[in-house]
């Protein structure tokens, strides 16, 4: 399970890629990725709303996993949703709640639904969340647990030594802190997750950029921007109660005194308007830094605002030579794609009227199988509206979304 | 220096932090230039292995060694006997009095300034590492990879694992020249 396609690297040569993220990052096209929280309830409805509402604008969507130690709904469930609403999932995984048995147990079982990347990180500490009376496992650290899946992968073998009797494919990832002390050695530090197997990082909110550029220039100096593709995280500030918390609450997230006092200095009602603005613009000026390979988008609970921020960026709906190529390659590889669940999604992305977002009750909705004619008209029509749609420049687009995609 | 958890440059939390079990980071109270000079003596040999295996067959002896060690390494280290010792590969910093047992720290919760983020009153054991690392010119140490550790080696003493040469897994030679024939992750 997982893509088992093959993509075009720049200059021409093949080379094997794990997932459709993979592929986008290896043909040196810009990725964005975002983030969908999981809710506090038993039900995807409302992950499947925000699929549909990014699908298209976006490479790979990661599911947290017990962010700020709060129980959510599982990552692998929401990513199982985001399989079926046709948005490719990123399935995170922290050591803070699980040993080394249940880690390797849910990478394989990742793996075997078909979730083609994963996020491997420590985790924030249980005194953080809502169940400070649990333990912390914390029996493998996030770079152990990198270099676990990379034997499962590449030699399919446990931390035991056991053979696994079919390897898992996934897209390595994890995370990293450009901010946090000892600023000088953040660089090496992400030297040693890809040492130990990671191949994308999505890195921690970047609103202080050169000092994000410093530590891209010890990262290239290192030559780790060859080896691993780095995202760089980014996220809109809703309004000053959002801000305050994510000064306060969030481990390991530093606001400059200068986006502060730019965002204080906005009446109240125009907070979340100025948040999308210096989005867009830290976007744009992470992308002119050598070596960032894509951003990874954070709207915590307001997922409504990617496309526009998107939009202001200058990045607009995902490129459709660079999905369409991905996808065919993908259809014939996965078992997933020939019922005609990610193509269904592909093609309702590259269509220039969103799907509105369903208000609830969708749960359940399986696409019919397509027939591969039905599936190349799509393709067909939609590369038609793209062209069209692109030529219209990015006015049209915002036209069409009145605020935030609906 | 003692701060208090709401009044840190970065504001984590509300309030002190309360009771509970998880380790707390100890800033060592022994250099690392003097430690590794103490370690050169105690490296692995013919005569070390002998006195190792004397005091595996001697239960008695062996709870006695081990008490000992724990008062001194506890003192100096904040040593929970883990029984696997990486205080060579951090400066002689220990890494399980990190909240988060990490052998390869930092997380990325530790604020600019370097404070816990799980004890914000406190400096990140890992940061500690580094700083003292560099001091003593032995940076490169921390480009290593250090394996899981065996959680049933709780309580027993490292030094007699050490002079078994039961260590021989524990890290990697030196992350930098890793490529695809780092060593697995398994120690078996």
């Amino acid at each position: 399970m997982g893509g088992s396609a093959t993509s075009a690297l720049p200059d021409g040569r093949e080379q094997a890629s794990f997932s459709r993220l993979h592929a986008v990052l290896l043909g040196g096209q810009f990725a964005v990725t975002a983030e969908i929280g999981p809710p506090r309830g038993a039900t995807l409805a409302g992950i499947r709303r925000r699929a549909r509402l990014l699908r298209g604008w976006i490479d790979a969507a990661n599911i947290t996993d017990g962010q700020s130690a709060v129980v959510r709904l599982a990552s692998w469930a929401g990513c199982v949703a985001l399989l079926e609403e046709g948005v490719e999932p990123v399935m995170q995984l922290q050591c803070r709640d699980r040993n080394r048995i249940a880690l390797q147990a849910d990478l394989l079982g990742a793996a075997a639904v078909g979730i083609p990347n994963v996020l491997l990180l420590t985790g924030d500490h249980q005194r953080f969340g809502d169940h400070p009376d649990a333990r912390g496992v914390f029996d493998l650290d996030s770079v152990q647990l990198i270099w676990t899946a990379r034997t499962m992968r590449d030699h399919g073998r446990l931390l035991s030594g056991r053979t696994l009797s079919s390897a898992p494919r996934w897209f390595i990832g994890a995370v990293e802190n450009p901010f946090a002390a000892p600023q000088r050695y953040r660089a090496e530090r992400l030297g040693k997750k890809v040492a130990a197997g990671a191949q994308f990082v999505q890195t921690q909110f970047v609103f202080d950029v050169p000092a994000f550029a410093r530590w891209m220039a010890r990262v290239r100096e290192l030559g780790l921007h060859e080896r691993c593709f780095i995202l760089a995280g980014v996220g809109p500030v809703r309004s000053l109660r959002a801000l305050e918390h994510m000064r306060r609450e969030v481990p390991g997230l530093h606001v400059p005194e200068a986006v502060v006092r730019r965002m204080h200095a906005m009446p109240e009602d125009r907070v979340a308007e100025e948040g999308i603005a210096l989005c867009a613009e830290i976007i744009q000026q992470v992308r002119d830094i050598p070596g960032v390979a894509g951003v990874h988008i954070m709207a915590f609970g307001w997922e409504e605002a990617v496309p526009d921020i998107l939009t202001r960026a200058g990045l607009g709906q995902r490129s459709q030579a660079g999905t369409a190529a991905v996808a065919a390659a993908e259809l014939s590889h996965s078992p997933r794609s020939a019922r005609g669940n990610a193509p269904e999604g592909e093609a309702a992305g590259r269509s220039p009227a969103p799907s509105p977002p369903s208000t609830g009750g969708a749960d359940g909705l399986a696409s019919a199988p397509m027939s591969l004619a039905q599936y190349s008209r799509r393709l067909a029509w939609g590369a038609q509206a793209a062209r069209l749609f692109r030529r219209g420049a990015g006015g049209a687009q915002t036209d069409r979304l009145d605020g935030y995609g609906r | 220096m003692r701060r208090d958890a709401a009044s840190s440059p970065s504001g984590w939390g509300g309030g002190p932090p309360a009771a509970d079990a998880s380790p707390r980071p100890f800033v060592p109270r022994a250099s690392p230039r003097a430690m590794s000079r103490l370690h050169r003596v105690m490296e692995p040999g013919r005569a070390w292995s002998t006195v190792a295996r004397l005091l595996e067959a001697t239960p008695p002896l062996y709870r006695v060694f081990t008490w000992v060690e724990r008062l001194v390494k506890g003192w100096l280290f904040g040593c929970r006997m883990c029984g696997q010792c990486a205080l060579p590969t951090t400066a002689y910093t220990c890494p399980q009095t990190c909240p988060k047992q990490l052998r390869n720290g930092p997380c990325g919760g530790v604020s600019p300034e370097g404070w816990c983020e799980v004890f914000p009153e406190r400096r990140c054991v890992w940061v500690v590492a580094y700083e003292r690392a560099e001091r003593a010119g032995r940076i490169t140490d921390l480009r290593r990879l250090v394996r899981p550790i065996d959680q049933r080696k709780w309580g027993s003493s490292s030094w007699v694992n050490y002079w078994l040469g039961r260590d021989n897994y524990l890290w990697t030679a030196d992350a930098e020249r890793a490529t695809d024939e780092l060593p697995l992750v398994s120690v078996r």
